[in-house]
């Protein structure tokens, strides 16, 4: 495909179905937003002045341009335009990235391709033009179904053009996702329980649904410190957790990941790739890539800061700040925190060929035998319901 | 050095409270005599260790040799002694009152007589040292000298008519002390120069250009250069190579004679070789007899000291080797334990000196040491007649085989405003303390208990401290041996029993002991995936108990594509830790749980 017009015509096409294996994604990076969200530590950017979108997509291309030197040509299982506010783009600047990535890779047919998006009107103009660029899944940042706590969280919308985003998505991608943040200062059982059942009559096929979390360096983070607002403690939170998989299991969302939901087939693509440990180019000021090179993995860092990685690109061809080759540790450590979030879970065969060594075989029986992970199958492990809640501490469990 | 006659010496210490001001005064009286220069002073010049001039107290005595022309135009050696203050040097300050003939008793015009003003001045009296009375701080709005005065002569029962007052801050009255050592303190006692040398070893102390140094008071006969002498209470002999005195820099003389206060180097490796209080005579022509009250150092409290990082520990057997050549009454020996690893078990003259060892160790040698908790010497008689002394309560025989325990009294003076003596009653009676006196003075009381050393060294000081808002003052020393009801209490987290928590307690304590080890612990450990049961048992039973709930929620919301070097670095972090964690079975302890649950409550 070469031009928007082309790709328009595919619109019909259904996305392509989950073939299982890590896959090979693209990650796009715009990191202009309108307001920072004080809950955010996104890198990402506020302009007064707009910033120059086509430099940016040149600079976008440019940057394809060299990942694909460094990777070789690789079969694109996904594409995703993350942020920042990448619904700030204009059409033409998605259908030029978009372009320059079926140039260097050559974007196979009913990829899944989804793009971050806010829910205001002004923004939701533009959801057709998207799509008509090739965009076919749609990840909006809806937050909550709540207006005062719309406001406590910084957003910009309010639940009105929230319900009014989601059904104008719904009738334009293929896919719809939305996200929400709950266990929020002073959420209860009962009113989660009415939220999250007011999300899912909205039909959508996927939902994010993250607890709260109060980032470092973030405007939460200071006022969290200065006590202005408290978090649920760890108890309510763990039922807010085992609440929601209760809700999304019941109304045929069930979690495939720690805080991902979404009707069978309807997993993301490209996320998967992530925590099945697949490869992926990340451009953008920001973006982070994981791909194999010279019998290792590496990772590539871009600069964060937008106007300095547009310079960098321009006069070097990439904004890449920082390169790490992975060890086999290393490698194996990443693989295990990713896999472990999964339903599906981790395969061992894979980790002991990245590894170089089988995982813990004393720690892991003990932790079955404690309820916390289970095998699956012959060859994999993963993370019961129980196992789930405390992820972070079975994961450093297993690692030791 | 042109040679000074007797009665023109005058040999002195000062007795004080901790901050009434004894450092500054001595630092006054160096500055006004001249002995250093204006750019060579600096706050408590004689107080050489850091932790000594930070904390403010006087560890290792020191001496300083002043020159003064008095008021008659007669020229003076004042021999100033500078002592420690604190109870578990007791022995050291009676060595060093011992080879002076007087004491200024410092005493802040506001704070009145404390406790261990008290225990010094009586050594001083027992000593028959002459005392003159200076009333410091007495430019402070608070001062209320006549107050201080009469409180004086009630408590201590001497007479404080003629106290000087002085603030030694701005240097007023320091020439009136001057005058005063020398018309109102004596001369040392007549010596017989031709007489076979007879002198105290007052100190000594480690230099690391000149090596052992020993602070000498000479009773009879000359100490000369090139001498060979001999250490009366150990029988070793050493040619002396410098002799001199100390303004307060070295300054060499080649020989002292009948009551001058010296120093001498003589090729002494360590500090271990020579006793404070030993004789020291000619080994040609010695004396015939020792200087009454020497004795070796005791001592009364131990406890175990580990690396955190067990990859240290060759570098604290080396520190701990450094620290004794220069303190003998620090004694060491290797212990092992299941939590700890490979450290030592030492013994220490009290709870200040310990804990003044562990903060040398760590800011001189760089180490980060665990400290398990203090334990004093029990005597345990064995039912096959046989006595074993127990330094550490994880080597408790068998109950079985043990007949009878018995364990080290103290008795402690406690001086407090009276607002706050109900509570530190009722505090010695929980302590197992059997009231002796109870006085007032105005409204001060002193109450004086006889206490088991091990109830003390836990927490009773700083108990002391809080329930007086910091106002009691506590002096104490050792009595005797009596026999108690002494069970050993053992912890166990998780159902496995953690050694270094492990204490003999009287079984009358055992349940507060034990609940308040217990809850500590519960705030200590961090939460596991699984609850954890934390128990304190004696024998089999257990007497406390408290459960540490699992972890309700540990996991992170969002991770994709750019999180995951971060969580892997995280992961790493987590992992490092982990090794500086103690493994109990399922249960990780972290190093720094052992190091709190074992530091006296504050």
């Amino acid at each position: 495909m070469s031009a928007s017009a082309d790709l328009a015509l595919r619109t019909p096409s259904p996305i392509n179905g989950d073939d299982g294996a890590p896959g090979f994604g693209i990650y796009l990076h715009w990191p202009f937003c309108a307001a920072k969200c004080p809950y955010c530590d996104f890198n990402s950017h506020v302009r007064h002045a707009p910033p120059d979108q086509a430099r940016f997509a040149a600079a976008f291309a440019r940057e394809l341009a060299t990942m694909r030197e460094a990777t070789g040509p690789r079969e694109v299982t996904s594409v995703f335009i993350g942020g920042g506010t990448p619904s700030l783009m204009a059409v033409e600047t998605v259908a030029a990235v978009l372009e320059a990535a079926d140039r260097q890779y050559g974007l196979p047919d009913g990829i899944e391709i989804t793009m971050e998006a806010n829910p205001q009107s002004a923004e939701a103009d533009r959801f057709a033009g998207y799509r008509a660029t090739g965009v076919n899944r749609l990840s909006l940042g809806v937050q909550s179904l709540i207006d005062t706590d719309l406001r406590f969280l910084g957003r910009l919308h309010d639940v009105t053009e929230a319900r009014a985003a989601i059904e104008l998505a719904r009738t334009i991608f293929p896919r719809l996702s939305f996200d929400l943040i709950y266990a929020r200062p002073g959420q209860t059982l009962e009113g989660w329980t009415t939220e999250l059942n007011a999300a899912i009559d909205l039909a959508a096929d996927h939902l994010s649904l993250y607890q709260l979390t109060i980032e470092d360096g973030t405007a939460f983070k200071r006022l969290h410190d200065a006590r202005k607002f408290r978090l649920p403690e760890d108890g309510l939170a763990a039922d807010l957790y085992a609440l929601t998989q209760e809700i999304t299991t019941t109304r045929g969302l069930p979690a495939y990941e720690v805080s991902n939901h979404a009707m069978p087939g309807a997993e993301s693509r490209h996320n998967l790739t992530y925590w099945r440990y697949g490869e992926y180019v990340g451009v953008g000021p920001g973006a982070h890539g994981r791909f194999r090179f010279e019998n290792g993995r590496r990772v590539t860092m871009a600069e964060r800061h937008p106007e300095r990685w547009l310079e960098q690109v321009e006069r070097v061809g990439h904004g890449t700040a920082e390169i790490e080759q992975l060890t086999e540790y290393e490698q194996a450590d990443e693989m295990l925190l990713m896999g472990l979030r999964l339903t599906e879970g981790l395969d061992l065969a894979c980790y002991e060929a990245i590894a170089g060594r089988d995982l813990a075989p004393e720690r892991l029986t003990l932790l079955i035998d404690e309820g916390f992970v289970e095998p699956l199958g012959n060859s994999r492990i993963r993370a019961t319901r129980a196992g789930m809640v405390v992820l972070d501490a079975v994961v450093a469990d297993l690692a030791a | 050095m042109t040679e000074t006659p007797l009665s023109h010496i005058r040999n002195f210490s000062i007795v004080a409270h901790i901050d009434h001001g004894k450092s500054t005064l001595a630092d006054r009286l160096i500055q006004s005599t001249g002995s250093l220069e204006e750019r060579e002073m600096k706050d408590q010049v004689l107080d050489s260790m850091d932790i000594e001039r930070e904390r403010g107290i006087t560890i290792k005595a020191n001496t300083v040799r002043l020159e003064y022309t008095a008021k008659d135009g007669e020229h003076y050696v004042l021999n100033l002694i500078d002592t420690p203050g604190h109870v578990d040097f007791a022995y050291e300050v009676s060595r060093s009152l011992a080879a002076c003939e007087g004491s200024l008793l410092v005493v802040d015009a506001s704070q009145g007589v404390e406790a261990q003003t008290l225990a010094n001045v009586y050594q001083a009296i027992d000593n028959d040292h002459e005392l003159v009375t200076v009333l410091n701080k007495i430019d402070l709005p608070a001062a209320e000298p006549d107050r201080i005065k009469e409180q004086i002569e009630e408590v201590i029962g001497i007479d404080a008519s003629d106290a000087i007052p002085i603030s030694a801050k701005s240097g007023m009255g320091i020439p009136d002390v001057l005058e005063a050592i020398v018309h109102r303190l004596p001369a040392p006692k007549q010596g017989d120069p031709n007489a076979p040398l007879k002198a105290m070893l007052v100190d000594s102390w480690y230099d690391a250009y000149l090596g052992v140094i020993v602070l000498v008071r000479i009773i009879d006969g000359r100490l000369k250069k090139g001498q060979t002498i001999r250490m009366m209470g150990t029988g070793a002999k050493y040619p002396v190579e410098r002799v001199g005195v100390l303004t307060p820099k070295m300054v060499l003389t080649g020989e002292l004679g009948p009551g001058e206060i010296g120093v001498i180097t003589a090729s002494i490796k360590e500090v271990a070789d020579t006793r404070v209080g030993d004789t020291i005579t000619e080994d040609k022509k010695p004396t015939a007899e020792m200087l009454p009250g020497f004795k070796p150092a005791q001592p009364v409290v131990f406890c175990g000291l580990f690396p955190v990082d067990a990859a240290d520990f060759e570098d604290l057997r080396a520190a701990v080797g450094r620290l004794r050549l220069n303190d003998a009454s620090f004694s060491y020996e290797m212990e092992t334990s299941a939590a700890l690893g490979f450290g030592f078990r030492c013994g220490f003259l009290g709870l200040l000196h310990l804990e003044i060892i562990q903060e040398r160790l760590s800011r001189e040698f760089d180490l980060e040491l665990i400290a398990t908790a203090p334990s004093v010497v029990y005597q345990l008689s064995m039912t096959d007649g046989s006595e074993i002394e127990l330094h550490n309560p994880a080597d408790m025989p068998d109950v079985v085989k043990i007949d009878h325990i018995k364990e080290p009294w103290i008795r402690a003076s406690i001086m407090t405003p009276d607002d706050y003596l109900g509570p530190i009653l009722t505090l010695c009676q929980e302590r197992r303390g059997i009231q002796q006196d109870l006085s007032y003075v105005g409204s001060r009381a002193m109450v004086v208990y006889d206490l088991p050393l091990n109830e003390v060294v836990f927490d009773f000081y700083d108990r002391l401290k809080s329930i007086s808002k910091g106002y009691a003052s506590f002096d104490y020393q050792l009595s005797d041996y009596r026999q108690g009801d002494l069970v050993k209490m053992s912890v166990l987290v998780n159902e496995e029993p953690v050694d270094a928590l492990s204490m003999l307690v009287h079984r009358s304590q055992a349940e507060r002991r034990g609940r308040g080890m217990c809850e500590k612990l519960k705030e200590l450990i961090p939460r596991h995936l699984f609850k954890i049961p934390i128990q304190a048992a004696i024998g089999g039973k257990v007497i406390a108990r408290e459960t540490l709930s699992a972890m309700r929620k540990d996991v992170t919301a969002k991770c994709y594509g750019g999180d995951a070097t971060r969580k892997r670095k995280l992961l790493e972090k987590q992992k490092e830790g982990k090794k500086k964690m103690r493994q109990f079975g399922r249960v990780e302890i972290p190093q720094e749980a052992f190091i709190q649950a074992l530091k006296m409550d504050s």
